[in-house]
Formats: structure tokens, C-alpha cells, sequence
């Protein structure tokens, strides 16, 4: 059965590795649905969290296809009850528009933010999951969106040992 | 430590401290100023000009297979670099140690469409263990440490380090450390006693238990662990294309070769054992035939040294993480001694009806034309299975396999998860080089021979004394006998049109002789393997003979054919 995976990916800072890591689902004809990296808690270690849609057996040999990778350290994966995740979405609106058409209302109702008003355009911010952001996203539609944005996801594990726990067990 | 020195020097002192003496390459502009280098280091290396970069890769394959020691190779950049993706792929596939180094254009070029650049990092990406491009004389010596380390260790496998022309010529201090540990990399796992534990118990009460052993017996040197193992578990032992020559084919337990076109007993019982015990292989799909019908009857312990490729093809009731060594000295201690001779004969009497069925006629034909099986057979008993063999891919392959007894240590080199194509003759100079004591036989079909024919140029101007025997069907045979079987005989672009191989021998000061009678072969074998120096012999073999046996694509192992 298909369904969506989180797999969180810890790497060191090397060039080419996101590479490395895409090609293992490129090989498998996997789509990624979606992927973030940043620099972790631990300085020098990146952290990526990418989702793709597939079956429970696929999900085992991509994380463990990951993890072999030399300059991998550690690879999971979590289906979406066992993390925690949000998302970013920016929407860009005409401020005309946006000042007669009862975008308040819809900003208040969904908890965004404003992040700036300029004379043409105003930048509105909502952070959540998916379905959050879209509902939001069609909401506004009828004031009429200029310019969509999402960050892809950022997620962490529920039941997790610390980072700093695995670096420990690696290094010894 | 040596003050301000060239880059390219660098790379040479890294060469030497790795205690390399034989490297193959092909030098080019971007590679110029590491060549330059190498000038002053011809005594403690020895260089090996080829005739085309993937005749060096191929070549340090061979060399490495053989010696157990990482073959080294040189491309320039672009073209030259791009030549060698074969063999990274090949060497990927075949866990064989490998480090190129490939010239890269000057780092300000990067990206720019410079003559000869091509983003070969990006491109070797999937084909390579690990790779890394430097820019920098002083970032040389721990990118060299670091291949080394990678190839040799854990799963073996091909590195590609990519220098910048400036990163050559720039200067640098030198000082070489071997690199032992990467924080991020676990090549030597330790072995959970509680699987080990769970693999014995199984053992233990298996009444008809089965091992398979792969390539993973040589790469850790476990033979003669091996050896004691199966004598105190008197469990059979099966090997796979690239185990063999791990246990020796004399020995009262061993059963046979696994796999499409491998032996009727050990493909047969495969779905018959109660145990099937793996040790160092990845249950490849020659091997496996249908997975969905693989000893479904079988409770499955899988050892192996890379995490991935356990429960990657076939789901293990133990999977073990381990070095085949290690786990192999452990497993001696605890397995209580037996002997399985019912279970055994089994084995014995499937392998009557093969040799009554297909091995016998094979071996010694009485009349017609020359059989591929009969010049194999009698090779194999003219050098006591004790040659180097190196096989190309295709018909006269799987008769080697099928057919030489392989009792040599690291005797046999082919091209076995890519299946390449002209890998033989290049390989066959790498294994020579490595080992200049013993007999190097190149076994080559007329088809592969031509894709990497220009190689006799790289045993003319070294010397390098192979000797090739080429068995000629005037076919691509395997896609023939594909053709024959499950394409209704349309012969699409498998017949070809030879040139004079002997002639072409001559043409390049390399002694030959042709061969089309059954009455010549004994004496035409005597004339290879007592040459001096390098020797081609074509043997003219049946056009249309098929091996056999076969398991279809689709098939279960046990539904093997004999004919």
C-alpha cells in the first residue's frame, strides 16, 4: 500500500551529497513530492526531510540505500502520525484588491500573518500543514492571488534518540 | 614532510605511500601536469599505457580481483573521464576496489563548457561508492587517503577523485596519513551475537540445510573458514558466477554452480532445503529465477557485509550484518558437528542425470564441430584449474563457468552484475601484472573481443604476456540462442562478419594460430599455454550450440531445463 513517508536525512556538509541522495529515488522511478534541507542542531551536520509517496517495502530499501551512502550518518523514515510537520506558505495580493475585499476576515479566520504591505502588493504568511495552507490559498483566490508559494516540509520525529545521541554511537 | 611541492607530485608521493606499483591510464591536456609528475616516478611505478580508458579501468579491475589490492587508474578529463564509466559501473556492481583519478579542467573553468570539461562528478555520481573533486594542491593528500580507504574497505567499489588542473600545478606541503576512520561511514559492523545466535539455533536442527556463498568468501578472505565450516556443518556448499573458485569444486561437498545457466542439483533443491544459508552474495536475479517461487519451503539466513542488501531481494528469516570472515570463525564454534548424506545424495543424483543429459555430450563430443564446452573442459585439465581465468560476457562465459574447475585463489575474473562486453581483454592484462607468476587465460567470444580489440596494442608495447583464446561462433551467441528460444529464430543482427583474427594478432607482433578441427584442439591448447609471451588462439566452434542448462526468465529455479 502506498502512503506518504517522511524520511529525515543527517548528512555532513559535502558537495554533490543532495545529489547522491536524489538519485536514489530518480533510479527507482520515485517521485519526491517534497524536500527541505538545512543545517541541523549540530554544527557541520545538515538534516533533510523529504516526502514521497510509496509502499512500506519501497520506503526500507530507499532508507537503506541512503544510509550506505558514504557520507550519509543517519537516515529514518516515519510515516505522518509519528512526526510532527509544518509548512510555510507566502501569498502575494494586490493591495487594492486585498483593502476592498474583505481579506481581513479571511486573514483572521485562518490565523495568518501579514509580513508586508507595500503600495501594489501585500505579502501574507501562514504556517501549518498542507490542507491549511490550500484552504487559505482558495479563500483568497477570490480576491485573487498573484503569486503562491510553499516551503516543502519540515518535520520531526515523535519518538526520536537525540542527534547528538547517534554522532556519540558513530564516533565510538 | 615534504616542503612546497607540486600537486601533482602530491598525487604521485599518495600513489607510492598506498604502496602502489602498477597503474594503468591515458594521459591528456588536463591530466598533463600529473603525468609530468609520474616522469619522475617510473621506477617505483609502474605505468601501463592503454589503448583506450576503459581498457585501464577494465585492466585495474582484473588487477585488483586478482591481487586483492586496489587497482589504480588515470583518465584526463571529459572524453577520457567519461570512458570510464563502464568500468565504474561495472567495478560498482562487482564490489571490486577501484581509484581513478581524472584530470579535471582549472577550477575557474568550471561550469564554463571548457575544452574537455564534463561534469563527471555529477555523472559517476551513481556509478561510484564515493567521488570528490579537488581544487586545491593542499587538499590532495586526504582526498587520496580517503578513496583508498573507501574502495578497500566494507563493501568494496570504485572511487573517482576529479583534480583541477590548477589544483596539479598549484604547491603545497605533503604530508600522508592513511585514513582509517570517516564518522559517517561503518564499514566493519560488529556482529549482533543474538542474530549470530538465531542463525545457529536454525542451523543447528536443519535436517536438509544449503549454502550459498558468493564473492563475499574472496573479498574477505574467508576460504578457508569456509572450508572448516562446511566440513564441521557437512552442510553442501553452491557458489554463485562470482564465488567461484571460493571453494575448491574437488571438494566432497561442494554441489555445484547456482543460477540461470548454472548446475541442475543446487537450482533444483534450492526449493527443496529447509535452510538456505547465504554468505556474501545479494541474490542476484541470475541466480534467484522468479522470486515470488525462491525456497519459499526454506527458512533463509542471509549473511552479509552491506546493511542494504539485506531483505533487499529476498526477505531473511535471519539477516546477519557482518565480514564473512568474521562471521564465518564465529559460526565454526557454535554449529554442532553433522553429516547430511541422504540430503547430499540428493545432490549426487540430479547431478547424474545432468552429466548424462547435457555435461557429458558437452565435454566430449565425437563428431561435428568443435564445442565451446570440450576446449573449456580440456583447458581446465590441462592447467589443473589453476590458471587465472578472465572471462568476457556471453555463451562462452557461462561454459567457463560452467566447465572450468576453478581451484585457484581469486583464479576467476569476469564481468558478472553488468555483464560488459569487451571486459576480458583489458582485465587479462590488469590479472597478468598482478600476478606475473601465473597463467593468465583471456577467454573471449568473437563478439566481445572486437569492443575492446585495441587493447593488444597495451600487451604489444608492455609485454604483457596473456593468453586469449578466442571461441568463435561467428555469433553473438547468447542473443542467438535468445533469439532461437523465445524470438521464433528471427537472427536480428547477431550473425557478424569477422575479421582475420590471426592476422590482426600478427599485425600488433602477437603469435597466433587457428583452429577449426577437433584434432588440432589438444595440440592448438599446448601451443597457447606453452608460448612464450602473449598468444592468440581461435578455436572456430559450432555456430548454433546452446547452453545448457537454463532457467527462462520468469521461471523458478527448479523448473530449470536440461535441454
Amino acid at each position: 500500500m502506498e502512503r506518504a513517508y517522511n524520511i529525515s536525512v543527517f548528512t555532513e556538509n559535502s558537495i554533490g551529497i543532495l545529489n547522491r541522495i536524489t538519485i536514489i529515488f530518480t533510479r527507482r522511478h520515485l517521485n519526491i513530492e517534497s524536500i527541505t534541507a538545512s543545517e541541523s542542531e549540530v554544527k557541520g551536520v545538515y538534516r533533510y526531510t523529504i516526502v514521497v509517496n510509496t509502499s512500506l517495502d519501497q520506503v526500507k530499501k530507499v532508507v537503506a540505500q541512503i544510509e550506505k551512502q558514504v557520507e550519509v550518518l543517519k537516515a529514518f523514515f516515519h510515516t505522518d502520525d509519528e512526526v510532527v510537520h509544518q509548512e510555510i506558505a507566502l501569498y502575494k495580493l494586490s493591495t487594492e484588491a486585498f483593502a476592498n475585499g474583505g481579506a481581513e476576515k479571511i486573514v483572521r479566520e485562518h490565523h495568518a500573518r501579514i509580513l508586508t504591505i507595500e503600495k501594489e502588493f501585500t505579502i501574507v504568511e501562514k504556517t501549518g500543514q498542507p490542507e491549511e495552507l490550500t484552504v487559505l490559498f482558495n479563500d483568497l483566490s477570490s480576491i485573487g492571488v498573484l503569486e503562491f508559494v510553499r516551503s516543502g516540509r519540515v518535520a520531526i520525529s515523535k519518538p526520536m534518540k537525540t542527534l547528538e545521541h547517534y554522532l556519540e554511537e558513530l564516533e565510538n | 614532510m615534504e616542503k612546497n611541492i607540486r600537486g601533482a607530485e602530491a598525487v604521485m608521493r599518495c600513489l607510492v605511500a598506498e604502496k602502489v606499483d602498477t597503474l594503468f591510464g591515458y594521459p591528456g591536456g588536463a591530466i598533463m601536469p600529473i603525468y609530468d609528475a609520474l616522469y619522475d616516478f617510473k621506477d617505483e611505478v609502474n605505468h601501463i599505457l592503454v589503448r583506450h580508458e576503459q581498457g585501464a579501468i577494465h585492466a585495474a579491475q582484473g588487477y585488483a580481483r586478482t591481487s586483492g589490492k586496489v587497482g589504480v587508474c588515470f583518465a584526463t578529463s571529459g572524453p577520457g573521464a567519461t570512458n570510464l564509466i563502464t568500468g565504474l559501473a561495472d567495478a560498482m556492481i562487482d564490489s571490486t576496489p577501484v581509484v581513478c583519478v581524472t584530470g579535471q579542467v582549472a577550477s575557474h573553468l568550471l561550469g564554463t563548457d571548457a575544452f574537455q570539461e564534463t561534469d563527471v562528478i555529477g555523472i559517476s555520481m551513481p556509478v561510484t561508492k564515493w567521488n570528490v573533486q579537488v581544487t586545491k594542491a593542499e587538499d590532495i593528500a586526504g582526498a587520496m587517503a580517503k578513496a583508498f580507504y573507501i574502495a578497500r574497505s566494507g563493501r568494496p567499489g570504485p572511487v573517482l577523485v576529479d583534480i583541477t588542473k590548477d589544483a596539479q600545478f598549484g604547491m603545497t606541503d605533503f604530508e600522508y596519513k592513511p585514513c582509517e576512520k570517516i564518522r559517517s561511514y561503518s564499514p566493519k559492523p560488529t556482529i549482533q551475537m543474538n542474530d549470530l545466535n538465531a542463525a545457529v539455533d536454525i542451523l543447528n536442527s536443519a535436517q536438509k540445510p544449503f549454502l550459498v556463498i558468493g564473492q563475499g568468501i574472496i573479498l574477505s578472505g574467508a576460504e578457508q573458514e569456509l572450508v572448516a565450516f562446511a566440513e564441521k556443518s557437512g552442510i553442501p556448499v553452491a557458489s554463485t558466477l562470482l564465488g567461484l573458485g571460493a571453494f575448491s569444486p574437488d571438494h566432497p561437498l561442494y554441489v555445484g554452480y547456482l543460477g540461470m545457466h548454472g548446475n541442475y542439483a543446487p537450482n533444483i533443491l534450492t526449493n527443496e532445503c529447509d535452510v538456505l544459508l547465504a554468505i556474501g552474495m545479494r541474490f542476484d536475479d541470475r541466480v534467484t529465477g522468479d522470486v515470488s517461487r525462491y525456497a519459499k519451503q526454506a527458512k533463509v539466513i542471509h549473511f552479509d557485509i552491506d546493511a542494504a542488501e539485506l531483505n533487499k531481494i529476498i526477505k531473511a528469516d535471519v539477516a546477519v550484518l557482518a565480514d564473512a570472515k568474521e562471521a564465518l570463525s564465529l559460526l565454526i564454534e557454535l554449529i554442532t558437528p553433522k553429516k547430511h548424506e541422504n540430503w547430499l545424495g540428493e545432490f549426487r543424483a540430479l547431478e547424474k542425470i545432468e552429466h548424462e543429459c547435457v555435461v557429458n555430450k558437452a565435454k566430449h563430443p565425437t563428431n561435428g564441430e568443435l564445442k565451446m564446452a570440450e576446449v573449456v573442459n580440456l583447458l581446465s585439465e590441462k592447467t589443473d584449474g589453476k590458471a587465472i581465468i578472465v572471462t568476457d560476457v556471453g555463451q562462452h562465459q557461462m561454459i567457463t563457468s560452467r566447465y572450468y574447475q576453478y581451484k585457484g585463489f581469486r583464479s576467476n575474473v569476469t564481468s558478472g552484475g553488468l555483464g560488459t562486453m569487451g571486459f576480458s581483454l583489458p582485465a587479462a592484462i590488469g590479472a597478468k601484472l598482478g600476478n606475473p607468476e601465473k597463467t593468465v587465460v583471456a577467454i573471449i567470444g568473437d563478439g566481445g573481443f572486437q569492443m575492446t580489440i585495441q587493447e593488444l596494442g597495451t600487451i604489444l608495447q608492455a609485454k604483457v604476456d596473456v593468453k586469449i583464446l578466442i571461441l568463435n561462433n561467428n555469433f553473438l551467441g547468447m542473443v542467438r540462442q535468445w533469439q532461437q528460444l523465445f524470438f521464433d529464430r528471427r537472427y536480428s543482427f547477431t550473425e557478424i562478419v569477422n575479421p582475420n583474427f590471426t592476422a590482426i594478432a600478427k599485425g600488433y607482433s602477437i603469435d597466433a594460430l587457428k583452429i577449426t578441427e577437433r584434432n588440432e584442439l589438444d595440440n592448438g591448447l599446448d601451443t597457447l599455454l606453452n608460448s612464450t609471451g602473449a598468444f592468440l588462439l581461435e578455436v572456430v566452434v559450432e555456430q548454433e550450440e546452446n547452453v545448457f542448462p537454463m532457467i527462462e526468465t520468469g521461471a523458478s529455479v527448479s523448473e530449470i531445463r536440461l535441454n
